[in-house]
């Protein structure tokens, strides 16, 4: 059972990204938007009062968050044309395997940008953080787990309704604040060399949004369906 | 008795419980303003809490019933349930406006400055946000069972995420006054007052009470009326 839920996940997955790698358009946009917003905010300061490192890690985030909430549509709006999603649900495939998939589809296009992203970052703000890596990337997907499933639950419902592209961030961002504060605080200490163990309260804050939300978004899925 | 008159009925009950609330607190400004010693520190500033708390009670109830009933709705699947929620979040919105203007007036001349990011504050601000977003939702959706079901998730989801809120922004430091009534031990305000608020909160919850019975009302009657153009339609 467990089994059969993830080849269909991963199926649906693999059909998206195969959608997207044809033509790649979703992720060369998501990057340059991303490289824009890495520059704008660059230049979004004084310089001679604020130094690179103490925007560093809000630039990151908000970069990071920006860019995915571009992307985020897609794996539904995908799915919109020709009443797709229709056809999907015929499948044997479960709903929850749908949602997992889209889920796994997007965490792929989103850490993809992210990992493009990064060195970019790093180049730009000129932030030692070498050492730190693994840490870096632990707190990254650990925040990106949690606004890509609260993001792929609030999309698939979005997608159907007037003004999606409005509606998503103004629905999202809110769900954003305890990821994206936390993943602040954490990135600022890793930026200066400190160990995360001095921020475990925040590192404790992410994980149980990850558990709860990742949890109440595929069990809410189905929900959304019921027409 | 047909669906119409009953929901005309639950309009009628609503406006008189609103009538009964609109007395109330015309009593509470009365109490608030003559019968209430000046508060030393704040001077005639401290009077608009007996208005700021007890908004800010009403719209966060109004907001816990409306999550709540999103939850129940999912099981029960009962679209009258979906209505009243509605119906609290927009009563809700309007208790926070009342709250988020009340407030930055007292901390003018209290604490200096319109407003700040203190903890209380941003939370109730992303909370208000949360549920403007609610609202905004349901307004995009057309079809009413869709849009039951939707608004239901997002209700459910921003019934989770506000203790996530609080525990963030708390971390963020807090200015704001710390609690006088809830919270461990006696309360800390001398009885006078105690009384006026909690008059005062009694008066904003049934204020809420008949509101939302009306909106409610009028939700039932705008239904019916789009059953009666379907069906004129087909």
């Amino acid at each position: 059972m467990a089994n059969r839920l993830l080849s269909a996940s991963l199926a649906i997955a693999g059909k998206d990204l195969a959608i997207e790698w044809r033509t790649r358009t979703a992720f060369i946009s998501s990057m340059v938007f991303a490289v824009l917003v890495l520059a704008v905010l660059f230049f979004a300061r004084d310089p001679t009062a604020v130094a690179n490192i103490d925007i560093a890690p809000g630039a990151l985030w908000v970069t990071f968050t920006f860019a995915a909430m571009v992307g985020l549509n897609r794996a539904f709006l995908l799915e919109r044309e020709n009443r797709a999603l229709d056809g999907l649900l015929l499948t044997p495939a479960p709903p929850t395997a749908i949602f997992i998939g889209k889920v796994l589809g997007n965490l792929a296009f989103v850490g993809a940008v992210e990992l493009a992203a990064l060195p970019l970052f790093i180049l730009f703000y000129d932030v030692a953080v070498w050492r730190q890596l693994p840490q870096l990337l632990l707190v990254t997907a650990m925040a990106t787990v949690a606004f890509v499933a609260v993001g792929t639950l609030l999309s698939s419902m979005v997608v159907r309704t007037r003004f999606a592209e409005l509606m998503l961030p103004v629905l999202l961002l809110p769900f954003l604040v305890p990821p994206v504060v936390a993943a602040v605080q954490l990135t600022s200490r890793l930026l200066i060399g400190r160990p995360l163990s001095e921020l475990a309260g925040w590192l404790k804050l992410l994980a149980a949004f990850d558990l709860v939300f990742v949890l109440l978004s595929v069990l809410l899925f189905e929900a959304t369906l019921d027409e | 008795m047909t669906a119409r008159d009953r929901a005309l009925r639950l309009a009628r009950i609503g406006q008189m419980i609103t009538a009964v609330a609109l007395l109330g607190l015309a009593g509470i400004f009365i109490r608030a303003l003559v019968f209430t010693p000046v508060e030393r520190f704040q001077g005639p500033a401290q009077k608009i809490f007996y208005v700021h708390a007890p908004a800010a009670w009403a719209g966060l109830v109004a907001f816990a019933i409306t999550g709540l009933l999103s939850l129940l709705y999912l099981f029960l699947k009962d679209r009258k349930l979906d209505l009243v929620a509605a119906s609290s979040a927009e009563v809700g919105v309007a208790f926070a406006t009342v709250m988020l203007t009340t407030g930055p007036i007292w901390g003018k001349p209290i604490w200096g400055t319109w407003w700040t990011w203190d903890a209380r504050l941003t939370s109730t601000l992303f909370i208000f946000l949360l549920f403007v977003g609610y609202l905004a939702l349901r307004n995009a959706v057309t079809d009413p069972g869709t849009r039951a079901a939707y608004s239901a998730v997002l209700g459910i989801m921003a019934l989770v995420l506000v203790p996530f809120i609080h525990v963030t922004v708390y971390w963020f430091r807090t200015l704001h006054p710390q609690p006088v009534l809830v919270k461990p031990g006696a309360p800390s305000l001398p009885g006078v007052m105690l009384v006026t608020l909690l008059l005062s909160i009694v008066v904003f919850t049934v204020l809420y009470l008949g509101f939302t019975t009306q909106r409610y009302a009028l939700a039932l009657l705008q239904e019916l009326r789009e059953e009666e153009f379907a069906r004129g339609v087909s």
